[in-house]
């Protein structure tokens, strides 16, 4: 197996994409958006339970799709759990500027309140390597995005 | 494929030993004549499956396209000047190459388009505009591309024709009691694919025909995947219409055919409106020119028709029957191999079938699949294959698809199934 292969699907990526966590629906749900990548057919839906105090209370999902998108909405969900909306939305950019950004290293400055999240997403940084799979690897965060700003379905070809 | 295999013990009667050696079937020779099959991918030997997508192209389009452009380009149809009349006969010489390769009976049958996406659009735009009443009804299949459903529908919505759906068996064949039970006297069209671009089955093109006969309807191929790989002969069919693309068929992508009957074209309105189509025009009124320039407004895609009619050279010159000999070789070795690796499901199993092997593996998305395939070389198309409607008849949401071509080998093979035990490694 070549080295960009073994860094793309790493134990935590196979793990999380043969037992995705938070794969449910949740008992209450503030916001939900439905994602969907044309290109491969992949579809998945996010629900968020937001409380009244800002906090995320609950991230979950639903659907299927490639180890890469099951093991990052998983992921997703788990990062998320408690976090203020503006955290969600750092990470997003986090995470999409990791994935998808022009230069590695150029990640805006990091609230530490979310470092080590940042630092567990980094198992997925192997997909700047492929092309063709980001969009994979961000469609839980889009769906999750557009769940907040209150859109109800995203597809990754809207999106950069 | 039974029609070939009888053609070639019938050939076989009559070769001597030395004769049949020399016709012997030398992959890799054909490879020599294709640059891009030496292109290292990862660290490994490119091996190209990916040809139900789009195919490679020999050394000949290649060169037909530069030398038309070095030597031959202007625009045609139009300059009285030396080039222009050069350009012009080229362009018609593609045409004429077309209408052989198809055995149509005239010239004038072959309508140049972009591709058989566009030439599926004209027919539904003119044919459907000019013979379809609302309330008419055609008949489409399960196992369509995207190409060939998505017109259809526009034509549902503009113009109120109904779209009628034959199913398929499970393993990729038309049902034909399904097919025909279909049919009233409101059907007017049957548009089916010869042979389908997701699972490489191929359907029964002359009792389709025969069919829609009997009672009154026209006939519609879409020829993508049959022109390159069956014998294709238009008058022994007696479909209506045929369409097929160039870059599939190892000719230039932005070029694509359209064989219509002659007195069907000359009956149909203009599909677009510009230039070359038109006899006379006055700000009051215009007149339109005969097929089929009637339906090549603007300027058409001229040095691509030339790689095209470079490319029909070429396919006919190593010989449409040996190559789908040798396709069908490399075929059943890779439904073979293939068979023999745990986990691995394969689609489109009807015996009557060509050069494409449609697969699931249990323990990977065909994605995944296609992305640890590509690391070792090996170029697979993961995805829907613009066949959404039959992946949910088949119960997937994708499948991976290794599709062969007049260069593939039994070598890639090995190479498509080593890698998937690889893909077993990782995931399973």
């Amino acid at each position: 197996m070549s080295d960009d292969l073994r860094e793309l699907y790493q134990e935590v990526i196979l793990d999380h994409g043969k037992n995705p966590r938070n794969l449910r629906q949740p008992e209450e749900t503030t916001h939900c958006a439905h994602g969907h990548n044309p290109l491969c057919g992949d579809q998945l839906e996010i629900f968020l339970n937001v409380g009244d105090d800002g906090l995320i209370k609950d991230v979950t999902f639903e659907g299927r799709g490639c180890a890469i998108s099951v093991a990052s909405a998983s992921l997703m969900t788990e990062v998320l759990q408690g976090k203020t909306e503006a955290q969600a939305k750092a990470l997003f950019d986090n995470f999409h500027d990791m994935c998808a950004g022009d230069e590695e290293g150029e990640t805006n400055v990091v609230d530490p309140e979310i470092e080590d999240d940042v630092d567990r997403l980094q198992v997925l940084s192997g997909v700047r390597q492929f092309p063709m799979r980001v969009k994979c690897a961000t469609l839980a965060w889009h769906t999750m995005k557009a769940a907040m700003e209150g859109r109800r379905a995203v597809s990754t070809e809207d999106e950069d | 494929m039974l029609i070939m295999e009888r053609d070639l013990n019938e050939s076989s009667r009559v070769l001597t030993v030395q004769e049949a050696e020399a016709d012997a079937y030398d992959v890799e020779r054909v490879r020599a004549d294709f640059p891009i099959l030496s292109t290292q991918v990862h660290g490994h030997p490119l091996c190209y499956l990916d040809n139900a997508a789009s195919a490679q192209k020999p050394r000949a389009v290649l060169d037909a396209v530069r030398d038309a452009y070095e030597t031959t380009y202007a625009n045609v149809h139009r300059g009285v000047h030396y080039l222009s009349e050069r350009a012009t006969a080229e362009y018609e010489a593609a045409r004429t190459k077309a209408r052989r390769f198809l055995n149509a009976r005239h010239d004038n049958e072959i309508v140049f388009t972009r591709g058989a996406t566009e030439s599926i659009n004209l027919v539904a735009a003119s044919f459907g505009r000019a013979f379809l009443a609302p309330g008419d009804e055609i008949i489409i299949s399960e196992v369509e591309h995207h190409s060939n459903i998505v017109p259809w529908q526009m034509l549902r919505d503009s113009h109120g024709v109904v779209l009628k759906v034959a199913p398929i068996s499970d393993d990729g064949e038309l049902d034909f009691e399904g097919f025909e039970n279909l049919f009233t006297e409101r059907t007017k069209l049957v548009a089916i694919s010869h042979m389908s671009n997701a699972l490489g089955t191929i359907q029964p093109a002359r009792r389709i025909v025969d069919a829609a006969r009997a009672r009154g309807a026209r006939v519609l191929f879409d020829g993508c995947q049959a022109a390159i790989h069956l014998p294709v002969d238009v008058q022994d069919l007696d479909c209506d219409f045929y369409a097929f693309s160039g870059h599939k068929i190892y000719g230039p992508s932005g070029i694509g055919v359209l064989y219509g009957k002659a007195e069907l074209l000359d009956a149909m309105p203009p599909y677009q409106g510009g230039g070359e189509m038109i006899k006379t025009v006055t700000f009051e009124e215009t007149t339109w020119a005969d097929a089929p320039a009637r339906f090549e407004a603007g300027t058409p895609s001229i040095v691509q028709a030339i790689g095209l009619g470079a490319a029909l050279d070429y396919v006919t010159g190593v010989g449409k029957e040996r190559i789908a000999l040798h396709e069908s070789d490399v075929l059943g070795y890779a439904t073979q191999r293939l068979s023999a690796i745990d986990g691995l499901r394969l689609f489109g199993t009807a015996p009557a079938k060509a050069s494409v092997l449609s697969f699931t593996m249990d323990c990977a998305h065909p994605h995944d699949v296609a992305t640890v395939l590509d690391r070792s070389g090996v170029a697979v198309r993961a995805g829907h294959h613009c066949a959404q409607p039959l992946m949910k008849r088949l119960g997937v949401t994708a499948t991976s698809r290794a599709s062969f071509a007049m260069y593939s080998t039994r070598a890639e093979v090995d190479a498509l199934a080593d890698a998937l035990e690889s893909v077993r490694e990782i995931f399973a």
